[in-house]
């Protein structure tokens, strides 16, 4: 594609409008406490490692990375389910960080999650109406019994479910349907914003293809707006209107969705999109694979200036000692470096993978 | 844990290391009906029962393939649509209360039925396997090496230790692991995920096999650590000569790796062709169905994805007629007759569908077939087919032709009614991890 439309920042963000909630220097530090009676702290998981994220009314963000790059926790971060460790998140511009669990109550009417697994994120005693009325009981959102119950209606049937059954407990839906009765929940309290915690990873295709839909259709229909987490990338490409790439903690690429796929330039995100096969025989025999090595470091002790290095296939094979230098000494920041999009590799270069 | 400098280096040399190792006295004559003319790996009629607490589940219902010399068979399904199972079958690995009936023949010499003992001679050296999960597939109390010599001394007694190490090392350097002479005294905790399903893979390749079942070999890693084991895949099929089965649910990987293709659904192979005959002119509608439900990262036009409505049928009681056609957008009256053979649709392609001709109008594009009832977001009402309807109420009532009466409720009050086998097709764990 063309260079990015002139409406649209480096980010890929629309130009215009406030972001509906803003992630800046996010952190999440897990410690590590050392063996011994006493315990002390030893050291630290950087997890989330400096997050700067922007979500704007209606679109979708697709936070894309391999698994222990932080992306979870980076949304149970913004949720405040886990305190962040430093950082800022504000939601129409209300800072979250640091709220207590009564102050953030209200505020969780506004944003809500869908967990990855259907299987543990339904209560298995309870029947499918009450784990739906559930939020709209303790919010008391209802002003009686009746409206509860065509309330609960209207919501099993916006996921596509028979309301005829929820008087039926999860252990009797498949995972697909679960996956639906989580998002119902979700949706009860009208929420403006959705974070989806790789809501279709544990889906078969088929049935992964109707809960993408159905996600679309919702998006559409009560204008909602998604950080949408997960490691498939077809997936991510397909609902999101702007991509983030996330590496050891740190967002190292974001553009909109067609930049980032057609035009990637960290050295990362190219070698991520290189390596997703394509259910297309010719085609996926034809390609030139970029493999990267090894495995992703540690992020208790995550390697000096680019945390990339390690396995970067231009700095093992392209690079001068001389032009090493810069990546092992300086951390480099997520500029657009004339790519057109911002990115976090000093030696930048945009080029097509796929 | 690997330390964070490490690297896997993925170029392998192609020395031949294992060349010498191929045996003089021609291999695995031990069993009886050996015959080397004979196919390489031949299934036929292979069914497997399992009995459960409310009756017998039929997992894997009349699978049949020939597997030849230097080929990959793909063999790909969603959950629960009985490849493992298949693959267990073949290597003897089921539980004993599994009821295994057909035929398993590896170069004519049947291994159905065999005791343990003589199928471990064909165990590691004829056919070797390697499964989904790296961590749980070696043995964490043994170094990585003394299991790759326990593979090699057992099928070859005159074997040294000390050479058996020396072999335990080439075979660690040729799936590319760094340092291999002294990572050989390592545990397996010591190994990243991918590092360990490299050991896997130099324990599957150590004797030399003329098969090699991968059981969704990289279902558990990372795409990046993913395209690095399937280089060392194809390293090890160069390096052996072996044939493969590979059994996945990522259409992704059987379009880059297999020469053949065997679709399954619902414990049986629905559709096998060539890999271009399976992904460019598909004849079974589930097929079609099964990538147009597919995302395409390659795809520069965000067009709506096409599911498949409902979900596969439970094993418990099959329905007369095709399995399929509860959730088949070209579900006639004739579908619920009789379960359908597979038809030769073309040269070496077969299709279990009594309406090929209008899944061949398609010519792979999924929304020309699917798009009537692809929207599965809709609610459910009488203008859905049966089959979302039905599907809601658990899968034992998955049958649209289900005697009105027998059960007006299905499922209803009986959480986990339909059993733990039955639950697996949609098992986390089995999950899309691509």
């Amino acid at each position: 594609m063309s260079a990015p439309t002139t409406e649209r920042t480096a980010d890929g963000a629309p130009g215009r409008g406030e972001p509906i909630l803003s992630v800046r220097g996010l952190e999440k530090h897990f410690p590590i406490k050392g063996g011994g009676l006493i315990k002390r702290t030893v050291g630290a998981v950087r997890a989330v490692d400096g997050v700067d994220l922007d979500l704007y009314p209606g679109e979708v963000l697709g936070l894309v990375g391999e698994s222990g790059c932080g992306k979870s926790t980076t949304g149970r971060a913004i949720l405040n389910l886990q305190p962040a460790t430093a950082g800022s998140v504000t939601f129409q511009g209300r800072e979250l960080v640091g709220l207590d669990r009564k102050a953030m109550r209200p505020l969780r009417r506004d944003i809500q999650l869908v967990f990855q697994d259907p299987y543990a994120s339904l209560n298995p005693r309870l029947p499918v109406f009450d784990i739906v009325a559930e939020p709209l009981v303790i919010h008391g959102l209802t002003k009686d019994d009746k409206e509860l119950r065509s309330r609960v209606r209207e919501l099993v049937e916006t996921v596509g479910l028979n309301p005829e059954h929820t008087n039926r407990y999860p252990a009797e839906f498949s995972g697909g349907q679960r996956q639906r009765i989580g998002i119902a929940r979700a949706l009860a309290l009208q929420p403006k914003v959705l974070v989806l915690d790789e809501p279709v990873s544990a889906l078969d295709v088929s049935i992964q293809a109707g809960v993408i839909n159905l996600l679309e259709d919702l998006k559409n229909e009560l204008g909602l707006s998604y950080l949408f987490i997960a490691h498939d990338l077809s997936v991510v490409r397909h609902i999101s209107d702007r991509v983030a790439v996330m590496y050891l903690g740190r967002i190292i690429e974001v553009a909109d969705q067609e930049e980032l796929f057609s035009r990637p330039a960290h050295p990362y995100t190219q070698a991520l999109l290189s390596a997703i096969p394509l259910p297309d025989p010719r085609r996926e025999r034809a390609r030139q694979r970029i493999i990267i090595t090894g495995d992703v470091p540690s992020p208790a002790n995550p390697p000096s200036g680019c945390r990339f290095r390690t396995r970067c296939q231009k700095f093992a094979n392209v690079l001068s000692d001389g032009e090493r230098e810069i990546c092992m000494t300086v951390d480099p920041k997520l500029e657009t470096r004339g790519t057109g999009h911002l990115n976090a590799c000093h030696y930048a270069e945009a080029t097509s993978v796929l | 844990m690997s330390t964070p400098g490490s690297t896997g280096a993925t170029a392998v040399s192609s020395t031949g290391t294992l060349g010498r190792a191929r045996d003089e006295q021609g291999r695995n004559t031990s069993l009886a009906g050996f015959d080397a003319s004979a196919p390489l790996l031949q299934v036929t009629d292979l069914n497997v029962r399992f009995p459960t607490e409310d009756g017998l589940v039929h997992a894997v219902r009349g699978v049949d393939y020939t597997l030849r010399s230097g080929e990959v068979l793909g063999i790909v399904g969603e959950s629960g649509s009985g490849k493992s199972v298949t693959s267990l079958a073949v290597m003897g690995l089921l539980p004993g209360s599994a009821r295994v009936t057909g035929s398993v023949k590896y170069r004519g010499q049947e291994l159905l039925g065999q005791s343990d003992r003589s199928l471990s001679r064909v165990r590691g050296k004829g056919v070797s396997m390697i499964f989904q999960d790296p961590m749980t597939s070696l043995d964490p109390v043994y170094k990585v090496g003394a299991q790759i010599q326990e593979t090699l001394r057992v099928h070859d007694k005159s074997l040294s230790s000390k050479a058996a190490e020396a072999r335990a090392a080439d075979l660690l350097e040729l799936v590319g692991i760094p340092n291999a002479a002294e990572r050989v005294h390592s545990y397996p905790h010591e190994f990243s995920g991918g590092m360990r399903q490299r050991v896997v893979i130099a324990i599957a390749m150590a004797n030399q096999p003329e098969v090699i079942i991968a059981d969704e070999p990289t279902t558990a890693l990372d795409v990046t650590v993913q395209a690095q084991i399937l280089e060392v895949l194809q390293t090890a099929l160069s390096e052996t000569g072996a044939a493969m089965v590979m059994i996945t649910h990522d259409l992704g990987v059987v379009a880059g790796i297999a020469d053949r293709v065997l679709v399954m659904y619902a414990g049986r192979p629905v559709e096998i062709g060539s890999v271009e005959d399976i992904y460019y002119e598909p004849r079974m509608p589930y097929t079609l169905g099964l990538l147009g439900s597919l995302p395409r990262i390659d795809s520069t036009t965000r067009e709506r994805l096409t599911p498949i409505v409902g979900t596969p049928p439970s094993l418990l009681n099959m329905p007369p007629g095709c399995p399929f056609a509860p959730r088949c957008p070209l579900h006639i009256a004739e579908c619920d007759e009789a379960e359908p053979e597979r038809f030769q649709v073309g040269p070496g392609h077969t299709a279990a569908c009594i309406r090929t001709e209008q899944v061949a109008g398609a010519h792979g594009h999924a929304a020309e077939v699917f798009s009537k009832t692809a929207d599965d977001a809709t609610p459910v009402d009488e203008t859905m087919p049966a089959d979302l309807a039905v599907a809601e109420g658990g899968r034992d009532a998955a049958a649209p032709v289900t005697p009105p009466g027998d059960q007006v409720e299905p499922a209803a009050g009986t959480p986990g009614g339909t059993g733990s086998l039955i639950s697996s097709p949609t098992s986390p764990t089995n999950g899309d991890r691509a």
